[in-house]
């Protein structure tokens, strides 16, 4: 678990809902398969939507971090 | 996963308050992969100019926090009690208050409406112009953005007749 090799960052700090869901599906969707994506946020809408999203479209949401206003999001492609 | 799901709005006011859910909820529902059409109708048709300019009035909006975006913390928290007659009254209120919601909005990291649209057009959103509110209106479909289906009420529906969300905004 400890062990997650990002495949790809996304800086989405600053940025507002819906932003950071649209960031995160054009990266994710220029990843192959078991890709893994780091977004970083500071909406904190973006930590249930990320949930949401991860559950709508089938992609693995492996691990989530938060901390100093930041939100971190590792992502998996199905 | 199931098979994809559809959701139809349908886009009817022209408020710079009121232009952003349509564009906000159709590209946060294709980005869940959701099939997503917009009937603009109305004032929402405004929303398909080229260059989109909006106006937010306080009239008839009570509600309607009044809060500057500069200035201290505790100057931003005060929303400040200013009463409908004058807010009707005041020569340019509206343009006042139109600035100062496009400067709170762009402090919080809300897209423009431009940008937001151009996000729904490049994740397959479609677009469907109302034509007799173009007819009524004088709205030509070389003023709109390109990309812009013409149709009316049963277009829409015919649409709207297979999906799982339908939204009025």
């Amino acid at each position: 678990m400890s062990d997650i090799t990002v495949t790809q960052e996304l800086d989405c700090r600053g940025l507002n809902c819906p932003m950071p869901i649209m960031k995160t599906k054009k990266a994710v969707d220029g990843l192959s398969s078991g890709d893994v994506l780091k977004m970083v946020a500071t909406d904190p809408g973006s930590a249930n939507d990320m949930i949401a999203w991860a559950k709508r479209t089938g992609n693995e949401l492996v691990k989530t971090e938060e901390g100093n206003g930041e939100f971190v999001f590792f992502v998996k492609k199905k | 996963m199931s098979e994809q799901k559809k959701v139809s709005l349908i886009a009817a006011h022209g408020g710079l308050d009121w232009g952003y859910p349509p564009f906000i909820i159709a590209s946060a529902a294709a980005a869940l992969d959701m099939d997503v059409q917009i009937f603009f109708t109305f004032y929402g048709l405004t929303l398909l100019k080229k260059k989109i300019d909006l106006k937010v009035t306080p009239v008839g909006n009570p509600t309607m926090p009044m809060k500057m975006p500069f200035g201290p913390k505790f100057f931003q928290n005060i929303d400040w009690p200013i009463p409908n007659f004058m807010t009707g009254n005041l020569p340019f209120f509206d343009n006042i208050a139109t600035g100062l919601m496009k400067m709170t909005f762009k402090k919080h990291g809300v897209a423009s409406l431009e940008e937001l649209r151009e996000v729904c057009q490049d994740v397959g959103v479609k677009f469907i112009g109302c034509q007799m509110t173009m007819d009524v209106f004088g709205f030509k479909k070389d003023e709109f953005v390109d990309g812009v289906e013409i149709g009316g009420a049963a277009m829409m529906l015919e649409y709207a007749v297979d999906t799982d969300i339908q939204l009025f905004l």
